[in-house]
Order: C-alpha cells, then sequence, then structure tokens
C-alpha cells in the first residue's frame, strides 16, 4: 500500500488513465478546422492594434498591414474595414523557403482582420490542412506550432479587447 | 486518508468532469469558440444566421438544432460539426436556450401528404423570388458586405440536403405557417395561403430530399499551388510577370522581397520575390459571397530563384475554396484559377 501511494508511482499511471478516460469521451480538443476564426468584442481600430501587439508578443515581426478597404474606396466600393496582417519569424522563412521553396506561396503567415458593426472578425488559415499538400516530416512540427501560435494570438486579442 | 482521498479524486475526475446533460456555461465556452465568429457574441448573425432571434429560436426543436449541428449545410458556409462530443452539444443548446427563456417547440416527425406538382406551382408564385427559383436560397453571407445591414437574415436555402435531413415536415409546416418575425419571411395568411397549401408546399420541398447528405468537399484533392519554370533569368521573369499582370486587367500593388519587413533592412533576399496585384471589382463581387475571402489576398505571384532555375508560383485558389464550404465561392476561384494560369503562361512564354 505505501508502495502503491507512493506520489512517484502513483500519479503516472493515474494520469495517463485519465487522458484516456477524457479521450473516450472526448472532453478535449475538438476540431481541426480548416479555417480558425475569433469574433472580438470591440471596434476595428482598437482591436487591431491589439492585434499587432499580440503578433509580435507571440515572437514575430509584423511585416506589412495590406489595407484592402483603402483600395476598394479607391475604387469606388463602399466597405467596412478591412485589413490583412502578415507576419513571420525570420530564421523560419529562411529555412523553409530554401529547404520547401514550394510552400514560399504561403509565407508570410497573415490573419485578415475586418469589422463587423462594433465588433471586429479575425480569419486565418489553419496551417495544418497545408500538412496533406506538403507531407515532409520536419514540415508537421510548423504547421502544428503556426496552428497553436494563431489560436493563442487570437486569443490574446480577445482577452485584451476584454481588459 | 488524506492520501486515499487524493487517490479516489483524481481517479474519479474524469467522471466528475463529465457534464452529463450538459451546462449552460460549457455551452457558453463551446458557443464562443466554435460559433459567436459567424453567428455574433449574442447570436445576432453575421456571416451567419441570426441564431438568438425569437421567431427562429423559440421555433425549432432540439433536434432540429442537434442534426443542423451535425450536418452542416454543404456548400452554404456552416460546416458539420461532427467532433463537438454528445455532452457539448446538450450544453451548447442549453445555452442558446437562455436568449429567450424559452424551451422551443416540438415537432412531429410524422410526414406530411400533400400534392408535389401543385406545391411547385405555389412555390414558384410565393417562394422562389426570395428563396430561388430551385430553392438553392440568397446569395452571400455576411452582414458586412452582402447585405444591408437592417436585413436581419438571407432567405435560407431550402434545397440544401443539411437541411432536409434536419427539419422535419411538420417543422417546415409551422415556419411557414407562422412566417419569421422580424425578417423577410411573411406567415401563410399573408401569402393568401390555405392549410391544403401549405402540406402542398412541404411536399414539394421534401421531393429535394436525396438519401445521402454530400460530404462537404474538402481540400486535399487539389494541389496546392500552381507552378511554372520559367525559361528567363530573375529579371526578366519580374519585367513579364508585372506585364502580364496589367495585361490580365489587374492592378499591380507593389512588388517586394518575401522576407521584408522581417529579415533586417538590407538583408532581405533578393532572389524570392513576390508581385502583388488585385483586381478590386472581383474582389469586391468575392467579398459579397463571403467576407472571408481575405484568406485569398493579395493576389501574388511568387518568384524564387533557386538552384539556378527561377520558377513562378501562385497558391491554388481552388485548392484554398474547398475550406469555405461555399459553392457560390468555388465558381469564382474557377475563375481565378484560370486567370492565375494565364498569367504565368503569358510570363513564361
Amino acid at each position: 500500500m505505501k508502495i502503491f501511494l507512493n506520489k512517484k508511482t502513483l500519479l503516472l499511471p493515474v494520469y495517463l488513465f485519465n487522458i484516456l478516460l477524457i479521450n473516450i469521451f472526448n472532453i478535449g480538443p475538438l476540431l481541426a478546422d480548416e479555417i480558425i476564426m475569433t469574433r472580438i468584442k470591440g471596434e476595428f481600430p482598437e482591436a487591431m492594434n491589439q492585434l499587432q501587439e499580440s503578433v509580435v508578443e507571440q515572437g514575430y515581426r509584423v511585416s506589412r498591414v495590406q489595407r484592402v478597404d483603402v483600395g476598394l474606396t479607391k475604387s469606388g466600393h463602399k466597405t467596412a474595414a478591412y485589413r490583412l496582417v502578415f507576419f513571420g519569424k525570420y530564421k523560419e522563412i529562411k529555412m523553409l523557403t530554401k529547404e520547401f521553396p514550394t510552400l514560399a506561396p504561403y509565407l508570410p503567415l497573415k490573419i485578415v482582420i475586418f469589422a463587423e458593426g462594433d465588433e471586429t472578425l479575425l480569419v486565418a488559415s489553419n496551417p495544418i490542412s497545408l500538412k496533406t499538400a506538403y507531407p515532409q516530416k520536419k514540415l508537421a512540427k510548423y504547421f502544428h506550432n503556426w496552428e497553436k501560435d494563431i489560436r493563442e494570438i487570437m486569443d490574446k486579442t480577445y482577452a485584451r479587447m476584454l481588459e | 486518508m488524506k492520501k486515499i482521498i487524493l487517490l479516489l479524486t483524481i481517479l474519479l475526475y474524469p467522471v466528475m468532469a463529465l457534464p452529463g446533460s450538459g451546462s449552460v456555461d460549457e455551452g457558453k465556452e463551446v458557443f464562443r469558440k466554435y460559433c459567436a465568429a459567424c453567428h455574433g457574441s449574442n447570436g445576432a448573425g453575421g456571416v451567419g444566421v441570426p441564431l438568438s432571434l425569437p421567431s427562429f429560436i423559440d421555433h425549432v426543436d432540439d433536434a432540429y438544432l442537434i442534426k443542423t449541428i451535425r450536418h452542416g449545410r454543404p456548400g452554404r458556409v456552416m460546416p458539420a460539426f461532427k467532433s463537438l462530443s454528445k455532452s457539448q452539444v446538450q450544453s451548447l443548446l442549453k445555452f442558446l436556450r437562455t436568449w429567450t427563456g424559452n424551451a422551443g417547440m416540438s415537432f412531429s416527425a410524422k410526414p406530411i401528404k400533400g400534392n408535389r406538382a401543385k406545391g411547385k406551382n405555389l412555390f414558384k408564385q410565393k417562394c422562389a423570388a426570395c428563396h430561388g427559383e430551385v430553392g438553392q436560397g440568397g446569395k452571400g453571407t455576411g452582414v458586412t458586405f452582402s447585405r444591408p445591414r437592417g436585413l436581419p437574415i438571407l432567405p435560407s436555402a431550402l434545397n440544401n440536403q443539411g437541411f432536409l435531413a434536419s427539419a422535419t415536415d411538420e417543422l417546415i409546416k409551422q415556419t411557414i405557417v407562422n412566417g419569421r418575425e422580424k425578417t423577410p419571411m411573411p406567415s401563410a395568411m399573408k401569402l393568401g395561403l390555405q392549410n391544403q397549401d401549405i402540406n402542398d408546399l412541404v411536399s414539394y420541398v421534401r421531393s429535394w430530399q436525396r438519401k445521402k447528405i454530400p460530404a462537404i468537399k474538402t481540400a486535399a484533392s487539389d494541389s496546392p499551388i500552381i507552378i511554372r519554370e520559367s525559361p528567363y533569368d530573375l529579371a526578366t521573369t519580374l519585367k513579364n510577370v508585372k506585364q502580364a499582370v496589367i495585361g490580365a486587367n489587374l492592378i499591380l500593388i507593389r512588388v517586394q522581397e518575401l522576407d521584408k519587413g522581417i529579415a533586417e533592412k538590407g538583408k532581405e533576399n533578393k532572389k524570392q520575390i513576390i508581385v502583388y496585384s488585385c483586381g478590386f471589382s472581383f474582389l469586391y463581387e468575392a467579398l459579397k459571397i463571403d467576407p472571408r475571402v481575405g484568406l485569398f489576398l493579395p493576389c501574388r505571384i511568387t518568384i524564387i530563384e533557386d538552384k539556378g532555375k527561377v520558377k513562378l508560383m501562385t497558391i491554388n485558389p481552388k485548392r484554398l475554396s474547398a475550406h469555405f464550404n461555399n459553392s457560390e465561392l468555388d465558381k469564382l476561384c474557377e475563375e481565378m484559377y484560370e486567370k492565375y494560369t494565364d498569367i504565368l503562361d503569358e510570363a513564361t512564354i
């Protein structure tokens, strides 16, 4: 009994058992959605600032903001605020475009941000969906990391706007 | 004793954590994560329909909502959430019901008998103007671009296998009888329909149902990029691409290194170039169809010199389109695919 209840011997199998149960009952992570979306409670200008700060906080550099709404307006179309935020990590992009040049059209990463009334929507393609097209093992970890980072960036932006 | 309690707590945790029939709090979180982006924080609608409208949520039963969540609407943006657990779906329903505090109606699953031919005629006269000649539904999705903000809902696609698998005849009938208050959908009385007319209409709408719900298209079948090898050097290829872009009636926005803004200034890779362009009218039409099309933007040709060879690449719009579950968008992406192919071919002739 003493051995059975020893913390070191007890916790690992119990933890594994719990993980198994949690998976059986499907309580854990849910969808590998192809599009990641988050609705932000707050108006566009502030959400835009918070998004860029969240991108930087996640370890990326914002390379450019494409002002789609400006182009549309200049062409005579009425539109709400609509922009694209491009971001990346220098070392990653350098290495990946060298070793996997056909991945280049998907780099740098981007998040679409647009106003919907007094709320703001963030939309990104889920990098995981590239896995079927780029099955190389080395890339899988990048796709997973990018997905995690994009979700965290969106969650952070959401949380910041609630503060 | 403490250790035994600890042991029991740890062992029983997953069972205790199972919410059983679901909780409102869990439902609220599920809604925030999976639904709010399209349906709005308070269910008032956006890319998706306004779920919190009392004339909707109080007039559909749980079975309809569950099937809608599970099947989605093939080709009409709403995905099929097959991976949500039963408990999560139950929690979600509990949360949705908090908007009005009502339980929702219950409907018989018994089929309604009617005259399809008469129903077809009535549909043409009374329904087709909004729901489309063959029940394909209104065009577009987003509040922002595709319809005036005052209009709370687009006419739904009745001829959709996800809808037909979710709605019983009785639910369809009651929707026609009552209409949807605060939407353009009028009641049967306003349309001048009698009970038998409604039965005929239901019978006609039901005739669209097929045995199988088509699987929502996935992207895996299409190549992720369109690629061409250029017979020219990088500078000539770039010049050709610029000309081809303008020739395709696109506005040239900018030319820059792929890593510009990410690499230190002056250390950008001059052998990886992006040519950005846009056709704003085309874009505007695409935004009307789906406000999330920014994921395709801007139109971009990537030119890379690799091991002495110059390659031109673009994303394949057909592959990306499959992510949207939007059949209207698929057509535009076919056009975009053709345009990209023409530009790449023109630049490498």
